[in-house]
């Protein structure tokens, strides 16, 4: 993964409540490999609407509550990182996308987003400090999210250091809850 | 004494195997499932060379990319995908129910008949919908695909202990508020983004009363209120209804019996509700919260949502021309789903198309038996072959911008049924009240 450290740029914001990850990424698309690059499918059905804030070229993206509800699809976070966006803002995310961000490096950042407008923007993780024309500002972040961001961590790699605690866990398991042979 | 623990604790706890002091714990998944859309988890296994490492808990099914009609137009990329997932399954040596193994269906509707979902277990599976599960007092929640290659790779996932919400209803409800009503009418109270960060257990005797089916269509709309999981308590309707499943165990073991939320546990929220207060609901706009009484009038205050749906606000929402129904989804595709669209369509004939399709192959055939697929092909409806189907798509089963579906599904998103679709989620009942009338129409009136 690749490690999150400082990135400034262009900022978008898009204030709307409940922009589900359907809206992010319409399911049409969601067969398409991986490799093929799914910056093209983001936001596909609307971004040709007038006065649509995303343009192309943005590297943080404020939203509105409850940003990328719905589907699991991490098609969504595909999009918008390969689109170039490294950060979202917004006041609450849905929780299989803020974790499906994560495991990408996608920086989600849970914050009340009055005084964000579009411009330029530099966030700063590791400080945990986000600098705009007239905002500078600290934000919360989970130690260990943080953590698999800034050092870029294999999250598997990190969970087969407990492959002991596993086996044992894996031992105790009641019989009931296997399936029945 | 103990402290008194929630069903959520009792379920949560024993599946921790590692609590870091920064609070992310490291959780046994007792059950995965995947799906045509589980590629991308199995491409990142291979990416890094790694075997699945239970393949006896892990479970494959055909759900998202069925054909519902075979006959029709063949679509060589969706059949790619569901021969990727054959091919997945027999190279990591899963079992797996095929398109046309009498076990296919519906993730959510054939993975509980097979057993395959029990009290006290954690359950996991690469969609959101997969919080119909907790119906069982599983905790069930839905994955991306990095975490879905992180539960083959290792049968565990990290996750932060989410927050608990009771919602208690009460009260009996009306013969004809279904138990997708119950749920719009909660998350029309909590919102979509309401329950974000936690697990809400349902309880109460309205929810005690509910059929397995009820709870789990309860459940799985769960995520539209923006909730980790739903969950049930387990109890008698549910081990009788677990009894003889393929891979349910022979017996009902003693922990079960002791999973239910303990007098005076404490909740992080707590939400009441009337079940004799809900009447049929429907959704006017495009998020599921958008949810009202079929006697209301549609809303003022967002703009977008009106004119996407073309609705004026302060018209009454019964009455709405619609141009098609579907009846289906892992929300609404069970027989006794069925069985309610199929008492309001006995004898009568659907004036606008609609296609109906079974969640899974047992409920098919099942239905089939019954006469109830006869009740819908009488009324001039097309009986689908199983699977996800309208209610996202994938399969091609779209809806034409601009038309409007009277839907049985969990979602009525801006483009959720095809670009330009605009959808109105409601009960089988309702649904079937839309497909005979061509209008939305307050079933109570009809029955």
């Amino acid at each position: 993964m690749r490690p999150f450290g400082v990135v400034n740029g262009r900022a978008a914001v898009m204030a709307q409540a409940n922009v589900d990850t359907d809206q992010i990424i319409p399911a049409r698309f969601l067969r398409k490999p991986r490799g093929g690059g799914y910056g093209q499918f983001l936001f596909a059905d609307i971004r040709a609407e007038p006065g649509f804030p995303l343009r192309g070229g943005e590297v943080v993206l404020v939203g509105g509550r409850n940003f990328g509800c719905g589907s699991s699809r991490e098609g969504a976070v595909y999009a918008l990182m390969d689109a170039g966006v490294r950060c979202v803002i917004a006041p609450s995310f849905g929780d299989i996308f803020a974790g499906n961000a994560a495991k990408n490096g996608l920086l989600t950042i849970a914050m009340p987003v009055e005084g964000f407008v579009a411009g330029d923007m530099t966030v700063d993780l590791p400080g945990q400090v986000i600098r705009a024309a007239n905002v500078e500002t600290r934000f919360a972040i989970d130690p260990f999210r943080k953590r698999c961001l800034v050092e870029g961590l294999d999250d598997i790699g990190l969970t087969l250091e407990h492959t002991a605690a596993i086996a044992a866990h894996e031992a105790a398991v009641p019989g009931w809850a296997r399936p029945r042979s | 004494m103990k402290q008194p623990r929630t069903l959520f604790e009792k379920v949560w706890n024993p599946h921790v195997i590692v609590a870091r002091d920064d609070g992310a714990c490291l959780l046994w998944i007792d059950r995965h499932i995947v799906h045509e859309g589980s590629f991308h988890g199995f491409g990142m296994l291979d990416h890094d060379g790694r075997k699945v490492h239970r393949p006896d808990l892990t479970f494959a099914l055909a759900d998202h990319y069925v054909p519902s009609r075979p006959a029709f137009a063949r679509d060589a990329e969706a059949e790619g995908l569901i021969a990727t997932l054959r091919d997945n399954a027999r190279r990591h040596g899963l079992a797996h129910f095929d398109v046309g193994d009498p076990r296919q269906g519906i993730v959510h509707v054939a993975g509980p008949e097979q057993g395959l979902t029990l009290p006290g277990t954690t359950l996991v599976c690469g969609d959101s919908h997969t919080s119909t599960h907790g119906a069982f007092g599983a905790l069930a929640f839905g994955i991306g695909a990095s975490e879905v290659a992180h539960v083959l790779a290792t049968q565990t996932l990290w996750q932060r202990r989410p927050r608990t919400m009771r919602i208690l209803v009460r009260g009996k409800p009306h013969p004809h508020v279904a138990a997708k009503d119950m749920i719009l009418a909660i998350i029309a109270l909590t919102g979509a983004g309401g329950a974000v960060g936690h697990v809400v257990e349902y309880a109460g005797p309205a929810i005690m009363a509910l059929s397995m089916e009820g709870r789990m269509t309860i459940c799985n709309m769960s995520v539209e209120a923006g909730a980790r999981a739903g969950m049930v308590a387990p109890d008698e309707t549910t081990f009788a209804w677990l009894a003889g499943r393929r891979y349910a165990p022979a017996e009902v073991p003693d922990d079960w019996r002791d999973l239910a939320s303990d007098a005076g546990a404490a909740f992080d929220r707590e939400l009441v509700l009337d079940a004799a207060e809900v009447a049929p609901m429907v959704t006017w706009g495009t998020s599921p919260q958008a949810a009202i009484p079929v006697t209301g009038v549609v809303p003022d205050g967002d703009a977008a949502a009106l004119a996407y749906m073309g609705l004026a606000a302060g018209t009454p929402i019964a009455g709405t021309k619609v141009d098609r129904v579907f009846i289906g989804s892992c929300t609404n595709a069970r027989l006794p789903d069925l069985r309610a669209a199929a008492d309001v369509l006995r004898g009568r004939r659907a004036v606008v198309p609609g296609l109906v399709v079974a969640g899974s192959m047992a409920v098919k055939r099942q239905a089939e038996a019954e006469g109830l697929a006869s009740v819908f092909i009488d009324a001039g409806m097309a009986w689908g072959e199983p699977g996800c189907s309208m209610c996202v798509g994938m399969n091609g089963d779209l809806v034409a911008p601009g038309e409007r579906c009277a839907s049985t599904s969990n979602r009525n998103f801006v483009g959720r049924q095809g670009p330009g679709a605009r959808t109105h989620l409601m009960s089988p009942a309702m649904a079937a009240a839309a497909a005979v009338t061509g209008a939305i129409t307050d079933v109570r009136r009809l029955a």
